[in-house]
């Protein structure tokens, strides 16, 4: 209990979020009801892009000093990463039927999102087709590095190729934060919300990955 | 430094010989660039295709020939167990410029036959050339150099063929889109001004990639 | 020309394969002028052992290091100093034996590769056979090869995994006279099972030891 406090606070936290965002905070002009998504659907493409940060930084790691636990840790980021990517591309579909009246038209953020599933899905179609773990390990952090590095080509190049009709909700070209006070509140409380709530999901996800490594270990003795 | 370079280049030229008598990745890239072409000349028949769709089919039909045929120079030598005997031989950069120079110059000469081929079968007309060549050639360095380091990586793998695509794909769209792009520009009769931004990107991404791949090919080729 | 060795200490030497323990702590010491043979049954660790200590794989847990005097050096930086025989170790079938001779005493700086590689050639009985490929090669004769290539850069630090695999008997009083002989300026390390081997060793190693 003493140590789980946070967990019971996280719980109380998320909770206030969602009751706001329905019914505390006003609509954005044009948007309406649709609004509301945005509190969900931000935050976790915030959780997508730190979870694909932490999984290159444990790759670093993992190749600089050959322990298997660095590489416990890119891989859980990785798949918390993977969800998080999978419901923001939900949410952000949704909301695209409603205001563009249809779910995929390859805006620039959705092919953007869908480019960062399919590394996702290549790193770990890589770590299933790799038995030993070491070589498992290395192999994955590599290319996890490697798709780092072409990031910021996708983010300059796939902008151009259409004109994006994706609302920028928090910073306008003017520079300048537009955004009601209410709103404001309810969408940076959330973003803690989420960067908790990922934290919690990682930790967890590390122990059941150590687990599994432990208990094969064992049985194999 | 000598000694790297002098080592890549006697790397080079022993793969150049090995893939000459065995011919398998040469057979394998160009027949299936060849075949992929005439399936699309085929099934267009007479319609007049546009420039911006022309080109998509070109870069597909380059994109799955380098899936094809640039991975052969990793697998072979895991296949054959003459990795390790490689790895024991030299340092690991060098083994990667050696190969990296092959599989650029592999498919720089696969361009050399599916470029004239391209225009002949579809009936290509007004092309920059200016434009195109520069355009090719860069955005091949650009598809090889990602090739290269992925191949390097799908080697040591199980169930390779289907891995190569997977992997170099999601990786390889910046090249494919800047290079769709600029050879649309080039088919319209555009200059070099055009596309210089796509250009660019082209030779930053090779840029980017091949010093990534120097720095991280030690942890894939050491086992 | 190759780098000198006078020593290798190999300290707590654990190597894991998915989830099975391959070795268990393997360390020992050897000077120049000493042979270690490694023993262990089948699929116990030896070869897996030989790859580690060439540098050919890392191990999960300690540490291999060569020693010039008193100056450690990890095996990866030393290739030129390193010489392996092994069944892994493959030759490209599509390449004569005077090509092997060409790429890898040049990759190492020697010079006139060819004209050394024949005296070694004429000395494991492949003389006359320079221009065929490897793939018209007999398994014994390849692993004659094998010692050539191996022997080519005079490495300060000879491996033979399976020392006698494939040969006959002229074969093998060849490669034990050579151990015998070139042991006492270098450092060799073997591994095998075969009783006549292990008498060539100075220092024996078990892989299944704890």
């Amino acid at each position: 209990m003493r140590e789980n406090w946070w967990k019971y606070l996280l719980g109380v936290w998320m909770a206030v979020i969602i009751v706001a965002a329905f019914l505390f905070t006003p609509t954005a002009k044009g948007l309406g009801q649709t609004t509301r998504v945005l509190y969900f659907h931000v935050p976790s493409a915030w959780v997508t892009t730190l979870a694909f940060f932490i999984s290159a930084v444990f790759s670093v790691l993992y190749l600089m000093r050959h322990q298997l636990h660095y590489d416990i840790r890119a891989e859980a980021a990785a798949q918390i990463g993977l969800i998080f990517a999978i419901l923001t591309t939900v949410t952000g579909s949704i909301w695209a039927k409603e205001i563009w009246h249809s779910y995929w038209n390859w805006d620039p953020r959705e092919t953007s999102i869908f480019m960062l599933l399919l590394i996702y899905a290549a790193y770990f179609a890589l770590r299933s087709a790799i038995e030993d773990p070491e070589q498992r390990a290395r192999l994955a952090a590599v290319y996890s590095l490697l798709a780092f590095a072409t990031v910021p080509f996708l983010v300059f190049v796939i902008p151009r190729i259409y004109d994006s009709l994706h609302p920028d909700p928090l910073i306008n070209p003017d520079r300048k934060i537009h955004m009601d006070v209410r709103m404001l509140r309810v969408f940076l409380g959330s973003f803690g919300a989420f960067t908790v709530l990922f934290y919690w999901l990682f930790t967890l996800r590390v122990k059941v990955l150590s687990l599994e490594q432990h208990v094969l270990r064992k049985l194999e003795e | 430094m000598w000694t790297l370079l002098r080592n890549s280049i006697l790397i080079f030229r022993k793969d150049f010989r090995l893939e000459f008598r065995s011919r398998f990745a040469l057979n394998a890239i160009g027949l299936f660039a060849v075949i992929s072409l005439s399936a699309i000349s085929f099934s267009i028949g007479a319609l007049r295709v546009k420039p911006p769709i022309l080109s998509a089919l070109l870069w597909v039909v380059i994109f799955f020939s380098a899936m094809s045929g640039l991975a052969h120079i990793f697998v072979r030598e895991e296949e054959q167990q003459t990795a390790d005997t490689l790895r024991l031989l030299t340092q690991p950069v060098t083994v990667f410029l050696g190969k990296w120079l092959f599989n650029v110059i592999l498919l720089l000469a696969l361009e050399i036959v599916i470029v004239p081929l391209f225009v002949i079968f579809l009936d290509v007309s007004g092309i920059n050339w200016g434009t195109f060549i520069p355009v090719i050639i860069l955005g091949s360095v650009a598809l090889s150099t990602i090739s290269t380091i992925i191949a390097a990586i799908i080697a040591q793998t199980s169930n390779r063929g289907a891995l190569f695509a997977v992997l170099t794909f999601p990786l390889a769209v910046p090249v494919l889109r800047s290079a769709i792009q600029g050879s649309w520009t080039a088919l319209e009769g555009g200059g070099l001004t055009a596309c210089i931004s796509d250009l660019q990107i082209l030779f930053s991404f090779s840029v980017v990639i091949f010093t990534a791949s120097i720095l991280l090919f030690d942890f894939i080729w050491r086992r | 020309m190759t780098p000198t060795v006078t020593r290798i200490t190999a300290d707590g030497i654990y190597k894991q394969f998915h989830v099975r323990r391959v070795l268990k702590g393997i360390s020992f010491t050897v000077e120049k002028g000493q042979s270690v043979v490694i023993t262990g049954p089948n699929g116990s660790g030896k070869s897996t052992l030989i790859k580690i200590l060439s540098g050919l794989l890392r191990p999960s847990k300690g540490t291999v290091q060569y020693f010039n005097g008193n100056t450690p050096r990890q095996p990866t930086e030393l290739l030129p100093a390193i010489g392996l025989v092994s069944p892994y170790l493959q030759l490209y079938p599509d390449l004569t034996a005077k090509e092997h001779l060409e790429f890898f005493g040049k990759m190492q700086g020697i010079s006139q590769p060819f004209q050394k590689g024949l005296q070694l050639m004429t000395q494991f009985g492949l003389k006359g056979r320079e221009a065929d490929f490897m793939k018209t090669y007999s398994s014994g004769m390849l692993q004659r090869m094998k010692y050539v290539l191996a022997l080519l850069h005079q490495p300060a630090v000879l491996f033979v995994d399976e020392p006698s695999a494939n040969l006959d008997e002229e074969g093998k009083e060849t490669v034990y006279a050579l151990i015998r002989e070139y042991k006492h300026d270098h450092i060799v390390i073997l591994a095998t099972n075969e009783p006549q081997e292990i008498q060539l060793g100075d220092i024996r190693v078990d892989v299944t030891a704890q």
